[in-house]
């Protein structure tokens, strides 16, 4: 903590998460009701969803990845969940079905990249663009599909806790969770090896293709739970969002904490401080009615501005720059 | 000859299994996997869908291909160079918004529109080119955020302006004309999309920027150590991949007469499947236009030909997910696995009996049994030289010998001690010769026939020959010249040992077996190059004989030894005069009795004869171990023969100890003595013949007494 208020080893997290508190007091001062405590606890669970998924995006970027079917596998999951549910397939039967679906696409995500050697922007991209058109065009009937009345999944989105929704609860437990694994377990700080130098982690032993096949599987665990929530708060699903700009909110609140995006290098905290920023953000915008098109260009804006400070704080050199890394 | 050696002889000789490695080194190959899922894509749809070859249809189709193409076109070259455009999709929306809003909105001529169309497209093209040329940010992200970024915007504008162009009444003749008329059956659209790839095509491949665009994408930082400007080579990529989609948004705005919510939507991952379906490689540097534009309507046909088969909402992302990854997965499997293929199965033995010969084992009787003669030469320049393949000696006694450093060596007369580098060439010089005025002929291996004046000028006398109309791999080069001797007229008699391996991959192309080798006669006359005799199995050793109305020329994996007729009734014909001996022979050269010279690389074994009988097996062998556990032929005895005119053969020595000469492949007689080389070796052995002409020198037997 005592490096946050050290100007020298200021980094991007710093500035980051200084920016944040200075719009957060900001719009304190400025806007009316945005201090109010049901706007603080809607704060936050406006960024549950996105957190939990970015929680899943940094797992996969600290390995020097990246995950571009998470959104689909979101949506397109529990959509087909829901589906088969309104058809009366038994829950336990359709969870099972969906599970298996979720796990197939992690797992195929995973070999694709570690055993075929394919970029894993262009698998994600590809399995994300596959999904979305498979169980679209071939499981359900409509873009948005309905929760059952008195579904576990309903009764999920009304669960309150000391006045503070559910998904506040497992977005921070998913944090701590993400925060034990990736400091205290050994697979966990092999994966910042494997980020930081494939080759070295690989020459000493760390079984680093398992390894990349375990994170899209987690990748993809994490877009299911992040999907029911989804579901459990709107009582419906609508498979539109996977074509909406959700999927760059997620890289952006990774990126924008401070994870590098060339690997190995962030953590839980930064996701938390990206989350934040991006919370108050979008809070203020809709206080102050900005149409949802301006806020997609104001938010472009600051990704590109994010992804042009990673680019400084970390150059690429001509002479160590690897060869086909787009 | 048993039933399965037939078997085996027609399977391996008559299956022309070499030309799978052959057609494997093309670069031609790369096309053929897009290229046949055009066919195969072409073909289904057309046969699916009534009508889908009608004109009209056809048009319809085209028409917009055209506009698909270009926004291909320029993700090509981006790709090309390293890099990704995310971003065409908004740079076509955008440039649409732009044409159609000066156009109808603000009732300006057609080319004022064109003109805020491309402008558009040049200056995102300039941000994305900017940002990820000289800024270095990834290629990938920062165009997914311009794009963004331009979606966005296009949202906004044509939501705010979408009900004025409704109501806008400016009309064009030229608007209606680039969008709805044809030329010769194909809209404007297609016609300015063929210019577009024809231009960027020799752009590509015939200029200097072109080539700087491939040289960045093939390996960015050669490119930059080669003092290439890379930053402004792909920032140039990127504002020419705006450009092209700016001239698509264009068409498409003259074609629609506006733009609407769903102008360049999914473009992007549309055009990003063709050029990956057509083959341009991820990362850069591999890859055509003419790739492109193959994927460009591969993916077209597949998307359009599934709405007009009536699938629902999703499928086409489905079909393009499905293409994307198998295309990529691929593309990536094929670059890293291609040569590994390529040496599996390049190597295509065949079916061959060597004849019955007789034993060379020493006191056997035979006229080939071998002595220990040679293991009593004097050795010159030992531990200095390294392959000396052939020698040669001057009207001087100067001594001269290629080595595997690409350089002909000279040692001085009258001892042999002190030398000199003569001429350096590169390759590695095989066959020496001296011409009448004193030029020094090599064939130097890997390279071609090249001459040395006296003065030491090294010249290039040839490189190839035609080529014939049958061959895949380029049989005009000259693979393995290995050489050469001049006739009376001056013409130039040499070999080509083999059309399959490079010089140095000898070894292989005994194990092949193949009979590719060729007899070819250079004319100084006119500088020309003429194939004389095709299909010999490894062609080695030339010698002209003392008449000058024939020559001889060994054969080494046949073991045999053919005259080839100059003149005289027989003129172009050849025939075998040594057949079946058991060594394997290596170059000729005329001994001062009247006889002939003739070096032996190696001996025959049973076991290599028996492994000749079975390609299967050798087959297995160069797929299956390691190339240091391969059966070779033995090349650790060799020796000298001495045969005569008939094909007799007169007597033959060797090394035994193995000591100082175990493998022979050349020999030149001069003044009483025997110099020998091997391209193996690390000396030069001088012999002295007892009984020989004491002042019978190779220079005055071909060209005359000193003048």
């Amino acid at each position: 903590m005592a490096g946050w208020l050290n100007f020298r080893s200021l980094n991007q997290e710093g500035i980051v998460f200084a920016i944040a508190v200075v719009l957060f007091v900001a719009a304190a001062i400025a806007l009316p009701g945005f201090i109010d405590p049901n706007n603080l606890v809607a704060i936050v669970r406006s960024v549950s969803v996105l957190g939990i998924l970015a929680l899943g995006m940094a797992v996969v970027i600290i390995g020097r990845g990246i995950d571009l079917s998470a959104v689909a596998i979101m949506a397109m999951s529990v959509a087909w969940y829901l589906q088969l549910l309104n058809t009366g397939t038994p829950d336990g039967l359709a969870f099972a079905y969906v599970l298996a679906g979720v796990l197939a696409i992690g797992l195929l995500n995973g070999f694709l990249v570690a055993y075929a050697d394919v970029p894993a922007i262009f698998v994600t991209l590809a399995t994300g663009s596959f999904v979305f058109g498979y169980v679209r065009s071939q499981l359900i009937t409509q873009d948005a599909v309905p929760v059952p009345q008195g579904h576990w999944v309903e009764l999920l989105g009304g669960l309150r806790f000391l006045d503070v929704p559910i998904e506040v609860f497992v977005f921070a437990g998913l944090a701590f969770l993400f925060f034990l694994f990736l400091r205290y377990t050994k697979w966990g700080r092999y994966i910042y090896f494997a980020g930081d130098n494939p080759v070295a982690a690989r020459n000493i032993g760390i079984p680093v293709r398992p390894m990349l096949v375990l994170r899209y599987v987690l990748s993809a665990c994490v877009a299911l739970i992040a999907g029911l929530l989804t579901a459990a708060s709107l009582h419906s699903i609508n498979t539109r969002v996977v074509n909406s700009t959700l999927l760059y909110d997620i890289v952006l609140v990774a990126v924008i904490g401070g994870i590098g995006l060339s690997g190995g290098r962030g953590g839980v905290r930064n996701v938390l401080v990206g989350a934040a920023l991006i919370g108050i953000l979008l809070n203020a915008m809709t206080i102050i009615d900005i149409p949802l098109l301006y806020q997609n260009l104001i938010k472009a804006a600051i990704l590109l501005g994010a992804i042009i400070v990673d680019g400084i704080i970390n150059p690429r050199d001509e002479q160590t720059a690897q060869q086909g890394d787009i | 000859m048993s039933f399965r050696e037939r078997l085996q002889s027609w399977r391996y000789n008559l299956v022309p299994d070499h030309l799978v490695g052959e057609i494997l080194t093309k670069r031609w190959t790369d096309n053929a996997i897009p290229f046949l899922a055009l066919v195969v894509t072409l073909a289904t749809f057309g046969s699916i869908i009534p009508g889908f070859f009608k004109l009209t249809s056809l048009q319809e189709s085209t028409r917009q291909l055209g506009e698909f193409s270009m926004v291909v076109t320029g993700m090509t070259v981006v790709m090309l160079g390293g890099g990704i455009d995310l971003s065409v999709g908004s740079i076509f929306a955008l440039s649409c918004f732009s044409a159609v809003y000066v156009f109808f909105i603000l009732e300006q001529s057609i080319w004022l529109a064109l003109a805020a169309s491309l402008a558009t497209g040049l200056v995102f093209g300039a941000i994305n080119g900017y940002l990820v040329g000289y800024l270095r940010l990834r290629a990938f992200l920062t165009t997914l955020v311009t794009f963004i970024f331009g979606r966005a915007l296009f949202d906004i504008l044509v939501t705010s302006y979408a009900a004025d162009v409704q109501l806008s009444t400016a009309t064009s003749k030229v608007l209606d004309f680039i969008g709805d008329s044809t030329f010769w059956g194909l809209s404007v659209s297609v016609w300015l999309a063929i210019i577009l790839a024809i231009v960027t095509h020799i752009a590509l491949t015939r200029s200097r920027p072109g080539w700087h665009v491939l040289a960045v994408g093939g390996s960015r930082r050669s490119a930059h150590n080669a003092g290439i400007r890379v930053r402004r080579t792909v920032f140039m990529t990127y504002v020419f991949s705006g450009f092209c989609a700016s001239i698509g948004g264009f068409l498409i705005a003259c074609r629609l007469s506006g733009a609407g919510p769903g102008t360049g939507l999914n473009l992007e991952i549309m055009a990003l499947t063709a050029a990956v379906v057509g083959g341009v490689s991820l990362g850069g540097g591999r890859g055509s236009v003419i790739k492109g534009l193959m994927g460009a309507i591969i993916v077209l046909t597949m998307t359009n030909g599934l709405i007009r088969l009536g699938y629902g909402t999703g499928t086409n992302q489905m079909v393009l997910g499905i293409m994307l990854a198998v295309a990529v997965t691929i593309d990536i499997r094929w670059l890293k696995n291609r040569h590994k293929v390529l040496n599996e199965v390049y190597v295509a033995p065949v079916y061959l009996k060597m004849g019955e010969t007789q034993s060379a084992v020493p006191g056997s009787g035979t006229p080939y049994a071998l002595d220990n003669r040679l293991s009593a030469a004097d050795h010159i320049g030992l531990g200095e030289l390294e392959g000396p393949e052939d020698v040669i000696l001057d009207r001087d006694d100067h001594l001269y010998c290629g080595t595997r450093h690409g350089e002909i060596v000279r040692f001085f007369a009258p001892d042999y001690v002190r030398s000199e580098v003569f001429a350096h060439i590169g390759g590695f010089p095989l066959g020496l010769a001296f011409d009448r005025s004193g030029n020094l002929i090599s064939c130097v291996g890997a390279m071609g026939l090249y001459s040395v004046s006296p003065d030491r000028e090294v010249k290039r006398l040839s490189a190839e020959t035609s080529r014939s109309w049958t061959s895949i791999v380029d049989d005009a080069r000259l693979r393995d010249p290995n050489d050469c001797d001049i006739a009376p007229d001056g013409r130039i008699y040499f070999t080509d040992s083999t059309k399959r391996y490079d010089a140095h991959d000898w070894a292989l192309d005994s194990i092949e077996n193949r009979a590719t080798g060729r007899l070819l006669v250079y004319d100084p006359r006119d500088g020309s190059t003429k194939t004389l005799l095709d299909g010999y199995r490894y062609t080695n050793g030339v010698c002209i004989a003392h008449d000058g109305k024939s020559l001889f020329f060994a054969e080494s994996w046949a073991c045999r030894v053919h005259r080839y007729w100059l003149e005289g009734p027989k003129a172009g014909t050849a025939e075998c005069v040594i057949r079946d001996m058991p060594g394997y022979p290596d170059n000729i050269n005329r001994a001062s009795d009247g006889n002939y010279w003739m070096a032996w690389l190696g001996m025959r074994t049973p076991s290599f004869d028996l492994s000749l009988r079975h390609p299967d097996m050798r087959k297995r062998m160069t797929r299956r171990l390691p190339q240091d556990e391969w059966l070779f032929p033995n090349i650790n005895t060799g020796g000298v023969v001495k045969f005569n005119e008939k094909g007799g053969i007169v007597e033959a020595m060797g090394d035994l100890t193995g000591g100082a000469h175990p493998m022979v492949t050349s020999m030149r007689e001069h003044k009483g003595f025997l110099f020998v080389g091997g391209i193996l070796n690390n000396r030069i052995g001088r012999y002295k013949i007892s009984g020989a002409d004491p002042n019978w020198t190779s220079p005055a037997s071909y060209w005359g007494a000193k003048p």
